[in-house]
């Protein structure tokens, strides 16, 4: 569904822009939690059921549902993976290692030469470094000769974590 | 801001626990009342659903239920790394911490070693939050916006050996 490089700018009216930033650090646990961010938000439930329906539909949503911690859950070895790949390969090859069940983020970055040669980044998460390093294994196999270099860095220590905290100028 | 966090073990999480983490992480029914909608599914009550989804959340376990946006759905947002002398690390950490439009900040092992996400309204806030950050420290920022993204979100198979 997410196949496709998502680079095309989306037009997000004012409603649709309240509705994210109400919802962005997560849904009340409420048994109607739509209405809740109607409320919040000066719409119905009908119409922000319908307009969070219709972003899912055009791709600003990913999924709904419950986000794991990974680390808490007990994947300690979180790697992000960096890789030069070849750039007439690198879509090709990073739609693959994007499917790939341990790989939680894949994303294609700027070079920035000769400090960081790296154009592809694929985050990996195992219970311990050796899980980690067999999934890293199945990617560089994967990319194979178009693969110049890569390297792995380990997180070791989480300094700040929050939930998208923008203030978005339709905020009021 | 961090709970004290709990290690993980897995008997410690219930079966509805664990069906919860792995069957709705991109299943999350739109309706009027998903927790109902989960709860008919699971043979348990809507009240349990919506106190289980709070204790895991409480725990540590899951961060959110809800939504999560593709990158840039609103604003600007990049992958911003610099190469620090360790004995200026938590200094400059403390300093890019202090900024609202920093969300999350990583140390990690490499020369490389402090990561973060900066999301501002739009490129130009963003840019300037960059600026101020290497004028303040007096260190280069690496700026690595997203320029394609190619995760197939299918959720996170948890596994419970």
């Amino acid at each position: 569904m997410n196949a496709v490089p998502e680079q095309l700018p989306l037009e997000l009216d004012a409603l649709d822009r309240r509705i994210v930033l109400a919802t962005q650090q997560g849904l009340p646990l409420d048994p109607r939690p739509y209405a809740v961010v109607a409320a919040q938000v000066g719409a119905s439930e009908a119409e922000v059921l319908q307009r969070i329906e219709r972003l899912r539909a055009r791709g600003a949503i990913r999924r709904i549902g419950a986000v794991p911690n990974h680390y808490t859950l007990g994947y300690r070895a979180n790697g992000m993976t960096v890789w030069d790949v070849d750039d007439d390969r690198v879509d090709e090859l990073g739609r693959r290692i994007g499917a790939l069940d341990f790989v939680s983020h894949c994303y294609r970055r700027p070079r920035h030469r000769p400090h960081w040669p790296y154009n592809l980044f694929a985050m990996v998460h195992g219970r311990d470094r050796e899980e980690a390093e067999r999934q890293i294994a199945v990617i560089a196999d994967l990319l194979g000769d178009a693969c110049r270099s890569h390297d792995v860095l380990y997180s070791t220590r989480i300094l700040k974590k929050t939930g998208l905290r923008f203030a978005g100028p339709d905020r009021d | 801001m961090h709970r004290q966090r709990e290690v993980y073990d897995g008997e410690r999480l219930q079966p509805l626990e664990k069906r919860l983490l792995n069957d709705f992480q991109h299943d999350l029914p739109l309706v009027s009342r998903p927790f109902a909608a989960m709860a008919e599914r699971l043979g348990v009550s809507e009240q349990d659903v919506i106190d289980t989804l709070a204790a895991l959340r409480e725990r540590g376990f899951i961060s959110r239920v809800g939504a999560v946006f593709r990158a840039n759905t609103i604003g600007a947002s990049t992958l911003a790394a610099m190469a620090l002398p360790e004995d200026e690390l938590e200094k400059v950490a403390e300093l890019v911490n202090g900024y609202r439009e920093v969300n999350h900040n990583y140390q990690r092992e490499h020369r490389f070693n402090l990561w973060f996400v900066v999301t501002a309204e739009d490129e130009a806030a963003l840019r300037r939050v960059l600026d101020d950050i290497e004028t303040r420290s007096g260190h280069a920022v690496l700026h690595l916006p997203m320029l394609a993204d190619y995760h197939i979100d299918l959720g996170f198979e948890l596994q419970w050996t």
